[in-house]
């Protein structure tokens, strides 16, 4: 444990001290701050799964208004998901690593001090060092939290992360910042005091709700688009993929617990002794910057995925513009989306925002358009359809019925045509879906797999009209009439597919 | 070897080619009944004609199976005589005509379904027109089914109001080709829905939106297609100037645009209607809200290539009047009817200008005087129509100076008017003059109209309502001089006998028959008018009370073209009405008779007409009729009308003009 309040110490003291002392080297401490913005962010959207249990056991904890037993507690409790000899042979080996690293730092802090003229080689070479280290252990780490998902079902989101992974993940936040640790470290005896005071960046994204912060990072994301910074005028930052998903931002230094907002680790620190009851301890930590302090260096974010239009190896680079709009476009971009609608069971999401947000609406959408893509407004779905190619009014299954119940063979005859349109209309807007994206026009336009937007709904969409329709089809082809149909005509919902994306091409 | 060569040289028509017989064809297809003697004349004949023929108009949707199997080559198939088309009449269209059917009508036909449609739609692969109009039970989900149509071009589906913008939608995305769009009466379409129409389908021509609940939003839209001619906006209550403020447009194509009834729409937007429309050439204003001012008028700077412009029933000024004459000065059709407020004044100064005008509509225009109609004549050489119905105070002198100045003529409507034998004597000097309305014009007798009889030989209607001077002696000069009569109407003509109908026989062409109130007609003039005019589709003998089954029975016999006949208070029973079902296309019948008929007659002789549409009787029988017969009447497509009004003694025609003039404004 000392090992770790040391380096726990040597980070926030970096960090909090180059807040001081702005210019030379924010590169870091924003990162570090937009990260925390960025848990904080994901903090919302997991927050549901995880209320379940954290709010009742922190209920529980001011029960018994101990400091170190509810942490023995919750161990106790959390202990039965997982063996512990493992992972406390894994935790060592890590200390283990984390000491080695510590010992090159404290090297590096040494020898910084008396080559100042070449600081600036160095420090690349040192920061190379580092952070090759710092992966290798972040990697352990992961791999030691992965070994837990197969046992714990539920509690995914809130058990590994925050025990098994507390030194680790205290520390990986601040790779970047072993280089400010190193340059800096005339800094670190100074913030002993305020070790638990997080950096000014984090309170500054702490006043905003979660609710807003949502919406305004849609925003960004969307609006960034426009956004055209020189190239070079602008630093640009490049989280790596582990960083991204990283579910908490704040640790406990004394028992590893791990939060995404300072104020609740704030809350937490309480129950371990009076002395962070004080009203200075549970203060916000407050603005120190320096007034007058040159203006900072615009910051942009690159996203770690090869390729991807948003990295900065990508001829066409368009840089993401705060740390939450890379959250979120690595996850809806490069992930799995994880989390399903339960109402209409169609529509997937990897951001769990993106979700509440449509399961808010979901159902509601009555405007529906061959694609799948429903609206709830009829001017939307009629701008949709005027937009795409091929794509046509759907009419909802409601009227088909009634019709159907006033005459039996008018309304099967009428579902079967709806099925083939229905089919049809989805292989020629799949169709459409690669030629959009092959023109070089389009892409640069609205339609792209680039913007959040659009993959989603061409991937929902296709799948959507499948779900939705061949259920029918099945349904109806009972009804002699429209076997009579697809037999006399020789008609295949395939030919129908044909000849639409004939004319839509 | 010699008896095969008499055989060869007993056909002489073999030596015809096919492609001659089919010129011949060409020349004799306007009159059905030649075309049916010529393929009865042999075997080839009947193969060629068989071949030959393009478009069907059977009477009843049960043929289909076996005309469309002997003509294979139709093209254009209307069923408006057929009122009950089922889904299986449209697949055996669908499975019969398939891939060469090219249009088709079914605007008076009910009964079918998506299903129906489906299968024409899939099978018909050419189908360029279809009509679905009064389709009012028709849905979104329908209109899906007639999208499949793709390759669409002319669509008509007026009435069709259960439609939606999801329905038109589909069909916009669907057929691609449209470029004749009908949607009036649709009122559940809107501004999206049109919209998306005018985004979807570019080749537009001609455009329908009357009376839908528009607003100028989705007009940004359709005057953005380029070849957009003609736009009817009819009754468009939501069309108003705010709407169209931003309006922008370049439609050089526009021909003709139809804003009448637009009540909220004013010089202001008129103006932006028009800013981009420099070729418009007609334009229909009627019953428009605001004054035709000279500000209204001020709105067609723009469209100076004007050549047709109605007014109907706009409040006018003069000022306004001369505007539109200095501005629009190559304007060849003016209308002008029930313009209450145009004075002589606004109508010479119009007229002044407008030296190419050829079709003038002043009816009703009651403040105009003898003064107008000279100016008229003195300024309009060219004019082609006039109608002046009803000018009451345009003195008779007048008249002597239309037919010297405008020999041109051949549409004059003076009905209601005080024109007097001089005046006819002047006018059969327009020797193209085709249609002649002398309505309720009481100076007129025999001496006028034997005038026209010997100068008008082109004479193809003449209106006699109630003109009360004319006897047979005026009837047969028309008779002798006319053959080319198809329409007379002698109603309340009260000295006509059965003299005249038998001097009308004459007219071989005659189609439209109206002898309302004539007391002196017998069944005997009818049977002379059923044997020699074989064109005769509709006939009116009401009120003419010697009128009996003896009549109907030469009608049954000889009229087998009659579609519409009114009996009602005649002398005609249920025998006269059941031999009239041997007239297979009667579609209209009316016998508000009082007395005389058995139910059971009417019952036996509704149920033998197939093809009746509407049925007029008389309120009583409603009860004393089967209600099951009704519904299974009301089934095949035929409507019924309940009338219970007495028989009214007939006034004096005298006083029953006085009596018009006084309910007159």
């Amino acid at each position: 444990m000392e090992t770790e309040d040391d380096l726990c110490h040597n980070n926030w003291g970096s960090s909090s001290s180059k807040s001081r002392e702005p210019g030379s080297s924010d590169g870091g401490n924003q990162t570090f701050a937009g990260f925390t913005s960025q848990q904080k962010w994901e903090d919302a959207s997991i927050l549901d799964y995880e209320m379940g249990v954290e709010p009742t056991l922190q209920v529980f904890d001011e029960m018994k208004a101990s400091g170190q037993a509810n942490v023995d507690f919750l161990q106790g409790v959390r202990a039965q998901a997982w063996d512990p000899r493992t992972m406390l042979s894994n935790l060592s080996f890590m200390e283990q690593k984390i000491h080695q690293l510590q010992d090159l730092v404290h090297l590096l802090v040494g020898r910084g001090g008396q080559v100042q003229g070449r600081q600036d080689e160095l420090a690349a070479q040192q920061q190379q060092l580092i952070t090759t280290d710092l992966t290798s252990i972040i990697i352990q780490l992961i791999s030691t939290a992965g070994s837990l998902l197969p046992s714990v079902k539920h509690n995914m989101s809130t058990a590994p992360g925050p025990y098994t992974g507390q030194p680790g993940s205290a520390l990986f936040p601040y790779a970047r910042e072993a280089n400010n640790v190193a340059s800096q470290s005339q800094n670190n005896n100074n913030c002993g005091g305020q070790e638990f005071d997080l950096p000014k960046p984090v309170v500054v994204d702490e006043r905003e709700s979660h609710v807003v912060e949502e919406h305004e990072m849609k925003d960004e994301d969307d609006a960034e688009e426009g956004e055209n910074l020189p190239p070079g005028s602008y630093e640009i930052l490049q989280l790596e993929k582990e960083e991204i998903l990283a579910p908490h931002t704040h640790f406990c230094t004394i028992c590893g617990k791990g939060f995404k907002r300072d104020a609740n680790l704030r809350m937490h620190m309480r129950g371990h002794g009076d002395e962070y009851k004080t009203a200075a301890a549970l203060a916000k930590p407050n603005k120190e910057s320096v007034p007058g302090s040159e203006p900072m260096l615009i910051k942009r974010y690159s996203c770690p995925f090869l390729g991807c239009k948003r990295n900065k190896e990508h001829k066409k680079f368009q840089p993401l513009k705060t740390i939450l709009c890379v959250k979120n476009h690595y996850k809806r971009t490069h992930c799995d989306k994880s989390f399903t609608c339960s109402r209409c069971h169609t529509k997937k999401f990897s951001v769990i925002a993106d979700l509440k947000t449509h399961e808010k609406h979901c159902g509601k959408n009555k405007w529906l358009c061959s694609c799948g893509t429903t609206f709830s407004r009829k001017d939307k779905l009629f701008g949709h359809i005027a937009l795409f190619q091929g794509h046509t009014p759907a009419i909802p299954l409601e009227e088909t019925k009634t019709s159907a119940s006033t005459s039996a063979q008018r309304g099967s005859s009428e579902g079967g045509n709806n099925n083939q349109g229905m089919v049809g209309f989805n292989l020629g807007s799949a169709s459409n879906a690669n030629q959009e994206t092959a023109q070089p026009g389009m892409t640069d336009g609205k339609i792209s797999f680039e913007e959040p937007f659009s993959p989603m709904n061409f991937d929902t969409c296709n799948f959507g009209g499948f779900h939705e329709f061949p259920r029918l089809m099945f349904d109806d082809s009972e009804s002699s009439f429209q076997m009579l149909i697809a037999n006399a005509c020789g008609f295949s919902p395939r030919n129908v597919g044909e000849s639409v994306s004939d004319t839509s091409l | 070897m010699k008896k095969v060569k008499q055989i060869r040289v007993l056909k002489p028509f073999d030596l015809l080619s096919e492609e001659l017989v089919f010129i011949i064809l060409d020349l004799i297809s306007p009159n059905p009944s030649d075309l049916k003697s010529f393929s009865l004349t042999c075997k080839s004949f009947y193969q060629l004609e068989s071949k030959h023929r393009r478009s069907l108009k059977p009477l009843r949707s049960d043929y289909l199976p076996r005309i469309l199997t002997r003509y294979r080559n139709t093209t254009d198939l209307d069923l408006t005589f057929c009122p009950r088309v089922t889904d299986y009449a449209l697949s055996v269209v669908g499975c019969l005509s398939g891939p060469t059917l090219r249009s088709l009508d079914l605007s008076r036909s009910g009964s079918f379904s998506a299903a129906g449609l489906l299968r024409l739609a899939l099978k018909c692969v050419n189908l360029v027109e279809i009509d679905l109009s009064n389709a009012t039970e028709m849905r979104d989900a329908d209109a899906a089914v007639v999208a499949e149509a793709r390759s669409l071009e002319r669509l008509k589906l007026g009435r069709c109001k259960m439609l939606t913008d999801m329905g038109i939608g589909c069909i916009a995305v669907g057929c691609k080709k449209l470029n004749t769009v009908s949607l009036k009466w649709c009122v559940g379409v809107g501004d999206l829905g049109v919209g998306l129409l005018a985004v979807k389908c570019k080749d537009i021509r001609t455009l329908d939106l009357s009376y839908l609940p528009i607003t100028g939003k989705c007009l940004h839209d359709i005057l953005k297609l380029q070849h957009l001619e003609e736009l009817l906006l009819e009754g468009c209550f939501g069309v108003d100037d705010d709407s169209l403020k931003s309006l922008r447009h370049d439609c050089k194509s526009l021909k003709k645009l139809d804003a009448s009834s637009c009540q909220n729409l004013t010089h202001r937007g008129l103006t932006s209607l028009l800013s981009g429309a420099g070729y418009l050439q007609r334009l229909d204003l009627s019953h428009c809200s605001s004054v035709i001012s000279l500000d209204f008028a001020s709105s067609l700077k723009k469209v100076s290539a004007l050549q047709s412009i109605r007014l109907d029933g706009c409040s006018v000024t003069p000022d306004g009047l001369k505007a539109i004459g200095t501005l629009c000065n190559s304007l060849k059709e003016v209308s002008l009817s029930k313009c209450v407020s145009v004075t002589d004044e606004g109508l010479s100064s119009l007229v002044m200008k407008l030296k190419d005008l050829r079709k003038l509509d002043i009816t009703c225009c009651r403040k105009l005087s003898r003064v107008s109609i000279t100016q008229i004549a003195n300024s309009c050489p060219l004019l082609v129509s006039l109608k002046m119905e009803s000018c009451s105070l345009v003195s008779r002198e007048a008249f002597w100076l239309i037919g010297q100045k405008c020999r041109l003529l051949e549409e004059l409507d003076l009905t209601d008017n005080e024109i007097d034998d001089e005046g006819l004597k002047s006018i059969s000097s327009c020797l193209s003059l085709s249609s002649l309305k002398l309505g309720i014009c009481l100076n007129i007798t025999d001496k006028g109209l034997s005038y026209i009889g010997m100068g008008c030989s082109n004479l193809h209607e003449l209106d006699l309502y109630r003109s009360v001077g004319i006897t047979d002696v005026g009837i047969s000069t028309i008779a002798q001089g006319c053959i080319h009569l198809e329409t007379i109407n002698i109603s309340y003509c009260q000295d006509i006998t059965d003299k005249s109908l038998v001097s009308l026989s004459k007219c071989s062409l005659l189609q439209t028959f109206e002898s309302r109130g004539c007391p002196n007609i017998t069944s005997q003039g009818l049977a002379a008018i059923a044997v020699r005019c074989k064109r005769l589709a509709k006939i009116d003998l009401k009120k003419c009370p010697s009128i009996n089954d003896a009549g109907l029975l030469a009608l049954a016999h000889f009229s087998q073209n009659l579609k519409q006949i009114n009996v009602s208070d005649t002398a005609v029973t249920e025998v006269g009405l059941l031999s009239l079902a041997n007239i297979g296309c009667l579609q209209n019948i009316a016998v508000v008779n009082s007395s005389g008929l058995r139910p059971s007659g009417v019952a036996a002789a509704l149920l033998g007409c197939g093809g009746l549409r509407k049925a007029k009787l008389h309120a009583s029988l409603r009860s004393l009729l089967p209600l099951s017969l009704i519904h299974h009447l009301e089934a095949r497509g035929c409507a019924f009308l309940w009338k219970d009004n007495t028989l009214q003694a007939e006034l004096d025609p005298k006083y029953w003009k006085q009596q018009l003039e006084e309910m007159a404004p």
